[in-house]
């Protein structure tokens, strides 16, 4: 080999322009070039698809605590006294289920502390116990236990969103509380509660005086069948803390509780940047080691409409109006669209006009789809007057931007069928409609269909010029027909994004969710259909 | 039906003379794709169950001649058509024709195989049906299967007439496509190159069909291959450069033409 690159070309063989050292240079540099390109294209495609795993990845984890709702389970007083079974329209649902969760805490009497016991279970949980004792009458009568969905802010507590909670840890001295409620005083054995309240964010005083303002993480003593939030610590004699803080759960007694009998708990993100209080993540802890809690697949949001609640909302009516919308679209760009690829593709007259109309249709494809809307507003909102958020409008709007995709791609895969296959039907006598409907359309149908899929996956994602013709519109309702005022999937997600409540980010990315696993089930069908119909000739 | 124009009298006249009559007639053909002219003048006689064929080097207007004769360059915009051309004596022209019937009457076998993406049975069945030539399955069924033994093609696709056409080989997809030709039954057949994707085998076999189908059918036949023409045709029209160099019978044509070009390309001089 070593041979080969000497300038004499040895062994025998004759320097020749394809052989001689500048020719070698430039086929080395031929390959240097090959290999950079490749080294690049490859590049390009992993950079592709690690943002594209990025992507899915955050909405995939942003979106799984969404899939599941927390529910409580409450025994519910359904006897005469309460339900009169002749009027169970004019029962107040809500109230007994209240009932229900207050009877579980005795000592919250405050009206304050009692209305935020009250906000722990949703407030669609009246309208649900009406449902299903319409469903099931058999429930009357007595007390019965039913799950009730929990509040947005208490789901996403127990799904650890709100919250940094950490372990309950056993505290290694004794702890002698001065009182069982109120504001009281605890006696620690020793000092290295100090030393932790100041690694929590504690403020220092006079003295060595500690404070746990709101800006602090919370430190919480169980003992004693009760919870004391500690507000501030001073050491005192003979190297014991004496502690103030404030009794959230009332004490069983004043009796010291032994070394490694009571529990320190940690809440780290300091109550002033949560959006839940101490109070409440006792309540929802005790209740949870009760094993009244229990975490159940949320058929709320997959099988109900849009709610103000985070923990009521659901997006089948999007799905639905976005369903009732994409048939619309379909109905009309579909034949349309078709039509007018087969009328311009194989009758028509090559002319200036046909040109001009082809060369328009080819401009419509890149109009901003929010410009449909405007169109959609002017034309059949207020020209014709059809009723505003309706998917038959919505639908109609669609397929106006949908239109030029279909006719293109049908145009195109029109003209993929070999001319021979029309000189053979039109050789044999059969006229120009029967050569096109027997012959070409056949055979051209599976790539108009995927141009059809794609454009309607396309339209499927179109928010802009939905939110042009008011099917931005809140509403609860899912739509029965065509002209019941709906939303669709990417409206939405859009509005669901707007929404200041935590509870929604959740239900986002899930709704983001299901519009690409719709997205992608058009696609898979759209890649069959072409492998499934793929002709050879 | 029949008009009588004076070709038909002229045809009643010729074949009292015990010569072929005259099928198709072209007189003052000429063609031009847009600006172009592609044929000046033309005149040939294509007489009766013979089989003409038409010669000459690439480009010189045979296969615009050919497709004129069944109104196939109605499908190219920008060709036109002037001149007339008589089938029967009735001009296929006239506005008062129907292509639809003219291309049923007159049928084409193509350059390269084009069976449709059928089932062989649907291929052959397909002309008949859109013609409303059979009033049951039995006739249809009869059709077929009668075409694809007048092709040669019956007894090698018998035992799978419901599998795709466009899985038969190339010889055996050009007999298909003349079998699709004949289940009309037109009276004549027009083949453009019928054998320049064959090999040489399955080109014998088609030649072969060709000489079988002259009994029952007109045929005019465009080829490359001199050796073909000799064989299969009886008259044979040379063309150059769109113009028409001679015609007549084959024998003649092939051992002493009248014109000097026919005599360079026969003899491989030229073309």
């Amino acid at each position: 080999m070593t041979d080969a690159i000497s300038p004499l070309g040895a062994v025998g063989r004759p320097v020749s322009i394809h052989t001689d050292d500048a020719a070698k240079a430039r086929l080395k540099g031929r390959y240097r070039t090959e290999t950079w390109f490749k080294w690049l294209g490859a590049a390009a495609v992993a950079l592709a698809g690690l943002f594209l795993v990025l992507l899915l990845s955050t909405i995939v984890t942003q979106a799984i605590p969404a899939l599941r709702q927390n529910y409580l389970t409450l025994p519910i007083d359904l006897s005469a006294a309460k339900v009169d079974p002749a009027k169970l329209g004019e029962v107040n649902y809500d109230a007994i289920a209240q009932e229900a969760l207050t009877a579980k805490f005795p000592d919250v009497t405050s009206r304050q502390d009692k209305r935020l016991l009250r906000g722990l279970i949703s407030t669609g949980t009246g309208v649900f116990l009406r449902k299903d004792i319409a469903a099931d009458p058999g429930m009357l009568g007595g007390t019965v236990d039913y799950a009730v969905p929990l509040d947005d802010f208490a789901d996403l507590y127990l799904k650890g969103l709100l919250a940094d909670v950490g372990s309950d840890e056993a505290i290694s001295t004794s702890v002698t509380p001065s009182e069982t409620s109120g504001d009281i005083d605890l006696t620690f054995g020793d000092d290295a509660m100090l030393a932790l309240a100041r690694g929590h964010g504690a403020t220092e005083g006079e003295n060595g005086m500690l404070t746990l303002t709101s800006g602090a993480s919370s430190l919480l003593v169980a003992f004693n069948g009760g919870t004391v939030k500690l507000t501030a610590l001073s050491p005192a004699a003979n190297g014991t803390v004496i502690a103030k803080g404030t009794v959230i759960e009332a004490l069983d007694s004043t009796a010291p509780a032994a070394s490694g009998q009571a529990f320190l708990r940690v809440i780290e993100t300091p109550e002033a940047s949560r959006k839940i209080s101490d109070k409440v993540i006792v309540w929802l802890d005790t209740l949870k080691s009760a094993g009244l809690i229990e975490s159940r697949f949320n058929s709320i949001f997959f099988f109900t409409g849009a709610s103000r609640e985070p923990e009521l909302a659901g997006v089948w009516g999007a799905v639905v109006g976005s369903f009732l919308t994409m048939i619309v679209t379909l109905a009309i760009a579909f034949p349309i669209g078709v039509s007018a690829a087969i009328y311009l593709e194989e009758f028509a007259p090559k002319n200036r006009l046909t040109t001009m109309i082809e060369v328009n249709i080819n401009n419509l494809a890149a109009v901003p789809s929010i410009v449909f809307g405007l169109l959609g507003l002017a034309v059949f909102l207020n020209f014709f007057g059809m009723p505003r958020s309706a998917p038959v409008v919505g639908g109609m709007v669609l397929a106006l931007m949908t239109l030029p995709i279909i006719i293109i791609a049908s145009r195109a895969s029109l003209r993929a069928v070999p001319p021979s296959i029309r000189e053979a039907a039109l050789g044999i006598g059969a006229s120009k409609v029967q050569t096109v409907f027997h012959h070409v359309l056949p055979l051209a149908m599976p790539g108009i269909m995927t141009g059809t899929i794609l454009g309607m996956a396309h339209a499927l994602g179109e928010t802009a010029p939905l939110l042009m013709i008011g099917m931005v519109a809140f509403i609860v309702d899912i739509p029965g027909g065509f002209t019941d005022p709906a939303t669709i999937l990417p409206v939405q997600i859009f509005m669901w994004a707007d929404f200041p409540e935590a509870g929604f980010q959740q239900k986002t990315s899930a709704a983001i969710l299901i519009l690409l696993l719709f997205l992608v089930i058009m696609n898979a069908i759209a890649v069959i259909l072409r492998k499934r119909f793929e002709r050879r000739w | 039906m029949n008009i009588m124009t004076e070709a038909g009298v002229e045809q009643k006249l010729s074949s009292g003379t015990n010569a072929p009559s005259i099928k198709m007639k072209g007189e003052k053909v000429s063609v031009h794709y847009g600006e172009k002219r592609a044929l000046f003048d033309v005149d040939i006689d294509v007489r009766e169950n013979q089989v003409t064929a038409l010669i000459g080097p690439s480009g010189c207007g045979k296969s615009t001649f050919l497709r004129c004769l069944n109104r196939m360059n109605d499908t190219i915009d920008i060709a036109r058509v002037s001149g007339k051309i008589t089938l029967d004596g009735e001009d296929v022209y006239d506005p008062k024709i129907d292509v639809v019937e003219l291309r049923a009457r007159v049928g084409m076998v193509f350059q390269k195989p084009n069976p449709f993406p059928k089932s062989i049975y649907e291929n052959v069945a397909y002309g008949p049906r859109i013609h409303g030539l059979a009033r049951s399955k039995a006739e249809l069924d009869g059709i077929v299967e009668s075409s694809l033994k007048k092709a040669g093609l019956f007894n090698e696709v018998k035992d799978r007439l419901l599998e795709s056409g466009t899985g038969l080989s190339g010889g055996q997809q050009q007999r298909l496509c003349i079998a699709r030709a004949i289940a009309v039954s037109p009276e004549v057949i027009l083949m453009d190159e019928p054998c320049s994707a064959l090999d040489p085998i399955a080109t014998a076999r088609v030649e072969e069909l060709i000489d079988e189908l002259r009994q029952n059918y007109t045929i005019v036949i465009v080829t490359h291959s001199m050796q073909q023409a000799a064989r299969v045709s009886q008259r044979t029209a040379m063309f150059h450069l769109g113009y028409l160099v001679e015609e007549g019978a084959t024998d003649k044509m092939f051992t002493n033409p009248d014109d000097k070009r026919t005599q360079d390309y026969i003899t491989g001089r030229f073309g």
